[in-house]
């Protein structure tokens, strides 16, 4: 990229606001994962309007955007694909400009911490549910630009079912407000649906009116821990046909607690081959209670080791501590990790299990099995060490395998972390070529110069 | 690019196994005033992983990003991997002095810092300004507020300074009042004892109250922290060496210290000097007997304070105490002892208050902003008091209550308990 284009960037933002040392752009060129890809420059634009104008510079000079939040992604989403661009970073424009308590809404801007946002809201006695792993690592925009998943799911929904409206900067500059406070609207196409989950390749959302609902006033959680992990797996299946709709039913394997245990010893039983953990949440007190222990009894039968009710609020936090550190703390057991987030009908969980495992030792690599098990998202972790000569193709050969068992058991790819960079290969596969073309339309209508995060999804 | 194998530098071990999950930058306070990766412990461990790998020159540039770090340690905490990029930010400013030695940083921490004398006389003109109501006048006649703002904030960080440095004016040996149970060995700091001594005499005096004789050896020098964070480890080692040797003389049970950041400097000589097998023993055992006030006041049994304190209180956790240290109810339960005073919980009572030593002279703006946290959250609890055991933290608070013109007062733990004995006294 040329010097001209940085000054005028600068020019624009002003000099605090454009990075371009070999430091600065070292630091940009990662995500959550192990890809890297140097941009030429990184801005940090305050508004909406500084993005238009950046874009339209990079519009006249065909220049890559790519933009980013806080960067925990783990498809790398926000690592620039072909090396060179601006890597556009969101994290200032970090203000909540609304909460409207009339109408349960939030306004905010869309680099806002995910965390911070929910402390703010539950203030006032609201609640946003969405709750990836990452939430105090991640920011809203890129929640939404990912439709961001997390354990809550199971009984509030995804990111994209709070999404009332968006302000999106096109490719061409032009600013794009979509929907509104109003929960109901199907006046014209769902505009927020087709920014929702995009990855920055139709657009910047910069700015989101996200809808609140009333916070649960009771919450109660379990553990319970199982001598054997396909009773686990079909426990998951036993306490939902039950008609408890628990708000997390998760799922990690004793390689899984074994690390939680080593990076926060909580006292962990290490000697089951996979746990469960429960939560039911309400308003009412007593039918929390009767759902948790309605479950609890449930893993009972099913033959659970033990099942351990958290005592106060304080175990309660340590449990999901302990889940939220679960992805980070494998790191423990090798260099690296690749971890998926394939997500099948959940009664396929206990098969798509037993291939994991096969799979696991056909090539004599770890894959750590956790995940949010009640919505059938699994997260297959494989453990390994690029330095070691041969273990990145047989990862990549292991990657392969693991989606073809989800496709076979009627499953997709990703639940949560988008496709990004990692799952390109693999989504003709997923999703067809029909559906393929269609999408790459969209892609064409919307970004003709294919300057928005390109190399992203799929190639055009 | 010149090779650095000849040189100390950090274990593979140290930042291989970060995954670059990112869940660092939600707790670093440079992080969360920058909000720019390059400012982040993630970042700071990429840059200087690229960096012993060959990836980036190690330039003038990645090594200010390792001066950028508070070193509050947060990450350390926070890191479900284990990585500690605090740590690992000192390593590399140790490496660049190791490859290019600044002459200044010989000059203050080989040629005066760790020689008590010439510390005393080179603070001398502090001492007099106070002394000869130079400070008063400058306020009297409005000078200061003509200063430039950095110098007006660093003046406002210095407290009512002593007459005479403490060194000089406590006794080596203090009697337990009544019966002796233990003997203790006071590490008496610097800052201690040319800053805040009339502290450090009440902590004297609140562990001789309570059955402890004790011992202020007059020959120690400098913990060695603030040239561990100017990368000089080397004379870290040094000066542990000369305090080891020093304590060794007398016969102690334990070291106690009054300061937050030569306690947790204390408690590191062990690990400096593992590899050192003429002192890898010698400087366990001496760790191993390091504690700080309030957690030895913790582990023996206290006189009841019969004195009442009136006052709504705060307290701002050290990160050299809560997070170096893991001292954090142990002053807490200590104000508690004390009738009349009223305990208020600070929000994010562990989050860096900016001070880092030196950060309000280096990294100005940055400091600054993370010192405004701080005080907002002070502010919030509508305390009277603040409470903290570390003199860089208070002379740091007192630098932003100045700023603020609020009123409040900046007091180490163990003053308010010798208040509260004294009190009864009368």
């Amino acid at each position: 990229m040329n010097d001209h284009l940085i000054g005028q960037l600068v020019d624009l933002l002003g000099k605090d606001s454009v990075l371009c040392t070999p430091e600065d752009l070292a630091v940009y060129s990662y995500d959550g994962t192990f890809v890297e890809g140097y941009p030429d420059a990184v801005v940090l634009p305050t508004t909406t309007e500084q993005i238009s104008e950046v874009i339209k510079l990079a519009a006249e000079t065909h220049t890559p955007i790519v933009p980013r939040g806080m960067g925990s992604g783990l498809a790398a989403g926000s690592v620039p694909a072909i090396n060179g661009g601006v890597v556009v970073s969101l994290t200032r424009m970090n203000h909540i400009l609304e909460i409207d308590t009339d109408n349960s809404v939030i306004h905010t801007e869309a680099g806002v911490v995910t965390a911070d946002l929910q402390g703010e809201v539950e203030k006032l006695g609201l609640f946003y549910p969405p709750d990836p792993s990452s939430i105090r690592h991640s920011t809203v925009g890129g929640n939404i630009a990912c439709n961001a998943g997390g354990p809550r799911c199971l009984k509030y929904g995804v990111t994209g079912d709070y999404v009332l409206g968006l302000t999106v900067v096109l490719a061409d500059g032009r600013i794009l407000k979509t929907g509104g406070k109003p929960i109901k609207d199907v006046t014209g196409y769902d505009m927020n649906a087709l920014f929702t989950g995009s990855e920055g390749t139709l657009g910047l959302i910069t700015e989101a009116l996200l809808r609140l609902i009333a916070k649960p006033r009771y919450a109660r959680t379990a553990l319970a821990e199982f001598a054997s992990l396909d009773d686990a797996a079909r426990t998951v299946n036993s306490i939902l046909k039950a008609g408890i709709v628990p708000a997390s039913l998760e799922l990690m394997d004793q390689t899984a607690i074994i690390c939680i245990e080593e990076s926060l010893h909580l006292g962990l039983n290490l000697n089951v081959e996979a746990s469960l953990i429960i939560e039911t949440d309400g308003a009412d007190e007593q039918t929390v209670r009767r759902d948790i222990e309605n479950a609890v009894r449930i893993c009972q039968v099913s033959s659970a080791q033990s099942v351990k009710m958290a005592k106060d609020e304080a175990e309660r936090a340590n449990l999901w501590k302990a889940r939220r550190s679960m992805s980070p703390s494998l790191a423990r057991k090798a260099p690296n990790k690749l971890g998926e987030d394939i997500t099948v009908p959940r009664s396929a969980i206990p098969e798509v299990i037993q291939r994991l495992r096969s799979i696991s030792t056909k090539y004599g690599l770890p894959i750590v099995i956790f995940g949010h098990a009640g919505d059938g998202n699994l997260h297959p972790n494989i453990l390994f060490d690029k330095r070691e000569p041969g273990q990145w193709q047989k990862v990549e050969q292991m990657v392969a395998e693991i989606f073809e068992a989800s496709l076979a058991v009627g499953g997709t790819l990703s639940g949560e972390h988008g496709v990004g960079m990692l799952k390109r290969p693999y989504l003709e596969r997923a999703l067809g070529l029909v559906s393929i073309d269609v999408q790459r339309h969209i892609k064409q209508a919307l970004d003709p110069l294919n300057i928005l995060n390109p190399g992203k999804i799929f190639s055009v | 690019m010149d090779t650095i194998t000849s040189l100390e530098t950090p274990a593979e071990t140290t930042y291989l196994n970060c995954i670059r999950c990112g869940l660092c930058l939600s707790v670093c306070p440079t992080y969360r005033e920058h909000l720019n990766e390059t400012a982040s412990p993630r970042g700071r461990v990429a840059l200087a992983r690229k960096g012993l790998e060959g990836q980036l020159e190690l330039s003038s540039n990645l090594f200010e990003q390792m001066y950028s770090c508070f070193t509050c340690m947060a990450c350390n905490d926070i890191c479900p991997v284990g990585i500690r990029p605090a740590e690992l930010t000192l390593s590399m400013r140790y490496v660049q002095e190791q490859k290019h030695p600044a002459n200044w940083k010989k000059a203050l921490f080989e040629g005066i810092l760790p020689h008590p004398e010439r510390l005393e006389a080179a603070t001398l003109p502090l001492r007099l300004y106070e002394l000869m109501g130079i400070r008063r006048l400058i306020y009297a006649l409005g000078i200061m507020h003509r200063m430039p703002k950095q110098i007006r904030d660093m003046e406002a960080m210095l407290p009512r300074l002593p007459k005479r440095p403490l060194r000089r004016v406590l006794p080596e040996i203090t009697d337990a009042r009544n019966e002796t149970r233990y003997r203790v060995g006071f590490f008496l700091g610097c800052a201690q004892s040319l800053l805040f001594a009339e502290e450090s005499a009440a902590t004297v005096r609140v562990l001789s109250r309570n059955g402890c004789t004790v011992i202020t050896p007059k020959e120690v020098e400098c913990c060695g922290m603030p040239a561990r964070g100017y990368g000089r480890l080397d004379l870290v080692r040094t000066q542990a060496k000369h305090n080891i040797s020093v304590f060794e003389r007398y016969q102690v049970d334990v070291i106690v210290t009054d300061c937050a950041t030569c306690g947790s400097t204390l408690k590191e000589y062990g690990t400096y000097l593992k590899d050192d097998p003429a002192w890898a023993e010698r400087s366990a055992a001496f760790s191993g007997r390091v504690r700080d006030v309030s957690e030895f006041l913790a582990e023996i049994p206290l006189e009841k304070p019969k004195g009442k304190i009136q006052a709504r209180i705060t307290y701002h956790d050290p990160c050299h105490l809560r997070r170096a240290q893991q001292v954090w109810k142990q002053p807490r339960e200590l104000m508690k002892l004390i009738d009349g005073i009223e305990l208020v919980e600070l929000p994010e009572s562990d989050w860096c208050c900016g001070s880092a030593g030196s950060q309000l002279v280096t990294h100005y703006d940055t400091s600054l902003q993370v010192l405004n946290r701080k005080l907002s959250n002070i502010q919030s609890t509508q305390a009277q008091l603040v409470a903290s055991g570390c003199p860089g933290c208070q002379m740091q608070l007192n630098t932003g209550i100045r700023r603020r013109g609020l009123n409040l007062r900046v007091v180490h733990p163990v003053t308010l308990l010798d208040e509260a004995y004294e009190a009864s006294n009368e």
